[in-house]
C-alpha cells in the first residue's frame, strides 16, 4: 500500500462528489485570497502613506502656534513642588509666532543643527483670477525661498523667487499644477499676471506635480514671497507657522531640542506648557507606520476568520463524507485495509481540498493585487502568501484529522451494519 | 507473520468456547453460548440455523470483523485474539476471503477495480494485481464484464464479482454469509457451482445458509440453535468430492 494508491483513492473520493468538493474548496479559496489580498491592501496603503509623508519634506520640523489649555502630561515636570496643579489656568503670556522668532532660529551658535528657517503665512481660500477664469486656491503661502527645498517642492517650469524678491516684496508667485490647469488650461502661465483677491501677481514658476495626499490636493497651492503676501492678503500679523529644515536626517531630534530651547526662552516658557507646537516629520512617520501596522493586522485578522470558517467547512464536509461512506469503509476494512490506509485516504482528501483551495486562493490574490482597490495599490507581501498557504494546508490536516480518525477507528462490523 | 502451521498439525480454523454477548445488564443477549469447532483444510462446511440463532455473529467473528466476548479463535494456528489491529488487517487481507449476502461491492468502481482492491491493500504491484484480478474474474466467468460498475451488473454477477474479490488473495479460508440469500434460482445455481468447483480444487469453505438446498452442497453441516451447536453432520469426507457435484454437473 503506497502513497500513490492512497492519493488515487482520495482523488476518486473527491471526484465522486464534484459539486461538494468544489464548494468546500471555494471556502478555503476565499479565506486564503482574503488574507493575502487584505494584507496586501494594508501594506499598500501603509506604503502610500509613508510616501506621502516623505513628500511633505525630509528632515523638517513644522512649528505652529498652540492655544490649547496645556493639558499635556509633560507640563508638570518643570514646576516646583506644590505647584503641580496650577498649570491649567489662563495663560497670560501666550504669544503668537513672530518673524523675530523665525530670525532667532537662524542663530548658528544656538541652533547648529538648523539648516534653514522659512516663516510661513497662509492666506487660505484666496480667489485667483486670470481673464475670465477664477479659482479658489486652497493654500496660498507666503514664505522665503528656502521653503521650496524644505517642503520638497521642486519647480517644473520657470524659476523660484529669490531673496531679492522677498526683500523687495515683489508680487511674484509660483503656482501648483492644479491652479495652473484651472486658470490657464494649456496656456503657458510663465510671465503672466494673475490677480489674487484683486492684487496682481506675476507667475514666475510652476511646481512639479506631487499628487494628491488623500483628501487634500497637494497641487492646489500657490507660493509667493512673505512680505508680498503680508502686504496684500494676510496683513503683518503673526506667522501661521515656521518650517525648519534640519541639516540631516539624524539631526532632526537635535534641531527640535534647539528650536524648543530658543522658543521657550523667547516666549518666557519655564513650565513646559508651551504656546507652540513642534511637529517632527520623523516622529510623524513612526506614528503613522505604527498605526498602519495595526490596521494591516486588523485586516489580516478579519481575513483569518474567513479562513477558519473555510476550515470548519472542510471538517463538516469530511464528517458528512465519512458518515455517508461508512459502509464503504467497512467493506475496505473487511477485505484487509489497515487503519493507516483509511486514515491516509481521508486525511489526503481533506488536505487536497485545502491545498487546491489554497493554491487557487493564491492565484486569485495574485490577480487581485494587480488592480487598484479603493485608490490603494496593493503590495503583495510574500510572507503572507506562504503563511496563508501553510495555514490552509494545516487546516486541512487539522480539521480533516477528526473525521479521518473517526473513519479509521470504526470496527468493520459496525461500519458494515451502518445503513 | 507467524510461520504457517503444517496442514496436518493444525486445522484451518479452531474455535474454543466462543461466547458473544450484546448489551448490558437486563438487556444482555447471549448470541453465542460456547461454540467449539474445528474446520479441517479442504472442508466445505455449511452452518445452518434460524434467524437469531447466532450464525451471522459466528461468521463475523470467524471473518475477524467482530471480536468474541470470551473464548479463543485460531486461524492457521495463529491466535486471532492476541493480534494487534495491524496484524488483524493483514490477516483479513491474506488469510480470509469474505462473501457477503448483500455483495458489498464498492460503488462507482469497476468490477476489476473491486477485485483488485484487496491486492492494493496487500501491497501487490499493479501489473501483477491486474493479471491476478483478471484470473479471479475468469474463474467466476465474468471476463466480459470487467469494466462494468456494480450498478451495471445483475445481482448474480455482483455476487460472482464478490466471490472473485474474496478469492483473489488466495486465502486459506473462504467465508460466505448467505451468499445466495439475495439471488434468484439461476444465479444461486451459478454461485453454488462456483463454490463447489472451489471446494473440488481444495479450498476451505465455510458458508451460512438457512436453505437445505444450499446446505446439501456442503461436505459437513452444523446446525445452530440459540447460540449452541445442536447438530454436526458429515455428508462427505473432507478429502472427497462435494456431495452435489455429480448431481449438478450434468444440468
Amino acid at each position: 500500500m503506497n502513497q500513490l494508491e492512497i492519493l488515487r483513492f482520495a482523488l476518486r473520493g473527491l471526484l465522486a462528489n464534484k459539486m461538494r468538493s468544489a464548494l468546500t474548496t471555494l471556502g478555503i479559496l476565499i479565506g486564503v485570497a482574503a488574507v493575502i489580498l487584505l494584507v496586501a491592501v494594508g501594506e499598500g496603503s501603509s506604503q502610500s502613506i509613508q510616501k506621502n509623508i516623505q513628500r511633505l519634506g525630509a528632515n523638517t520640523l513644522t512649528i505652529s502656534p498652540s492655544f490649547s489649555g496645556g493639558g499635556g502630561g509633560g507640563g508638570f515636570g518643570g514646576r516646583g513642588p506644590g505647584g503641580g496643579g496650577g498649570n491649567t489656568g489662563p495663560r497670560t503670556q501666550a504669544r503668537q509666532l513672530s518673524l523675530a522668532d523665525a530670525k532667532a532660529l537662524t542663530d548658528r551658535t544656538l541652533a547648529p543643527s538648523v539648516r534653514s528657517v522659512s516663516p510661513v503665512v497662509d492666506a487660505s481660500s484666496s480667489t485667483a483670477a486670470y481673464g475670465a477664469a477664477s479659482h479658489t486656491i486652497a493654500q496660498f503661502v507666503g514664505t522665503y525661498p528656502s521653503y521650496f527645498e524644505a517642503m520638497n517642492k521642486p519647480v517644473a517650469k520657470g524659476t523660484y523667487f529669490f531673496n531679492d524678491d522677498v526683500l523687495a516684496a515683489r508680487k511674484v508667485v509660483v503656482l501648483g499644477q492644479t491652479v495652473v490647469e484651472e486658470l490657464f488650461g494649456t496656456v503657458d502661465p510663465i510671465g503672466r499676471q494673475v490677480s489674487v483677491s484683486g492684487v496682481p501677481f506675476t507667475v514666475v514658476g510652476v511646481l512639479k506635480e506631487s499628487g494628491s495626499t488623500g483628501m487634500q490636493d497637494a497641487d492646489d497651492v500657490a507660493v509667493a514671497p512673505l512680505p508680498a503676501v503680508q502686504q496684500s492678503l494676510s496683513g503683518f500679523g503673526s506667522l501661521g507657522s515656521i518650517v525648519v529644515q534640519a541639516t540631516g536626517a539624524e539631526a532632526t531630534t537635535a534641531a527640535q531640542a534647539e528650536v524648543t530651547a530658543i522658543l521657550n526662552q523667547r516666549h518666557g516658557i519655564t513650565d513646559g506648557n508651551a504656546d507652540y507646537r513642534v511637529l517632527n516629520q520623523a516622529t510623524l512617520q513612526e506614528t503613522v507606520s505604527e498605526a498602519t501596522g495595526t490596521f494591516t493586522v486588523l485586516l489580516g485578522a478579519v481575513a483569518a476568520i474567513s479562513l477558519l470558517v473555510g476550515g470548519i467547512g472542510i471538517t463538516n464536509i469530511m464528517l458528512v463524507t465519512v458518515t455517508e461512506r461508512t459502509r464503504e469503509i467497512g467493506i475496505r476494512k473487511a477485505i484487509g485495509a489497515p487503519r493507516g490506509a483509511i486514515l491516509g485516504q481521508f486525511l489526503m482528501e481533506a488536505t487536497l481540498l485545502s491545498l487546491v483551495g489554497g493554491l487557487l486562493g493564491v492565484l486569485v490574490a495574485f490577480l487581485g493585487t494587480r488592480f487598484t482597490v479603493a485608490g490603494i495599490e496593493p503590495v503583495l507581501v510574500p510572507s503572507s502568501v506562504a503563511l496563508a498557504l501553510g495555514v490552509s494546508v494545516g487546516i486541512g490536516l487539522f480539521f480533516g484529522s477528526y473525521p479521518a480518525n473517526r473513519a479509521a477507528k470504526l470496527r468493520p462490523i459496525q461500519a458494515l451494519r451502518h445503513e | 507473520m507467524t510461520a504457517p502451521a503444517t496442514a496436518t498439525a493444525a486445522p484451518v480454523l479452531r474455535v474454543k468456547d466462543l461466547v458473544k454477548e450484546y448489551g448490558e445488564g437486563d438487556a444482555k443477549v447471549r448470541a453465542l453460548r460456547g461454540i467449539s469447532l474445528d474446520v479441517e483444510r479442504g472442508d466445505y462446511l455449511a452452518i445452518m440455523g434460524a434467524s437469531g440463532s447466532g450464525k451471522s455473529t459466528l461468521m463475523n467473528i470467524l471473518g475477524c470483523l467482530d471480536v468474541p466476548t470470551s473464548g479463543t479463535y485460531q486461524i492457521d494456528g495463529s491466535d486471532v485474539g492476541r493480534l494487534a489491529e495491524r496484524q488483524l488487517a493483514i490477516l483479513r487481507n491474506r488469510r480470509v476471503g469474505f462473501v457477503f449476502q448483500s455483495f458489498n461491492l464498492i460503488p462507482r468502481m469497476s468490477a476489476l477495480a473491486n477485485v483488485e482492491l484487496p491486492l492494493v491493500y496487500g501491497g501487490v504491484a499493479p501489473a501483477e494485481r491486474r493479471s491476478r484480478a483478471l484470473a479471479a474474474l475468469e474463474q467466476v466467468g465474468l471476463t466480459d464484464r470487467v469494466r462494468h460498475e456494480p450498478n451495471q451488473l445483475s445481482g448474480g454477477q455482483q455476487q460472482r464479482v464478490a466471490v472473485a474479490r474474496a478469492l483473489v488473495t488466495a486465502p486459506a479460508l473462504l467465508l460466505a454469509d448467505e451468499p445466495t440469500g439475495n439471488l434468484d434460482t439461476a444465479s444461486t445455481r451459478d454461485v453454488l457451482q462456483i463454490l463447489d468447483r472451489l471446494s473440488q480444487s481444495g479450498r476451505t469453505i465455510v458458508l451460512i445458509t438457512h436453505e437445505d438446498d444450499v446446505a446439501a452442497h456442503a461436505k459437513r453441516v452444523i446446525r445452530l440453535v440459540d447460540g449452541e451447536i445442536v447438530e454436526d453432520r458429515r455428508q462427505a469426507p473432507v478429502d472427497g468430492q462435494p456431495p452435489r457435484t455429480a448431481a449438478s454437473e450434468p444440468a
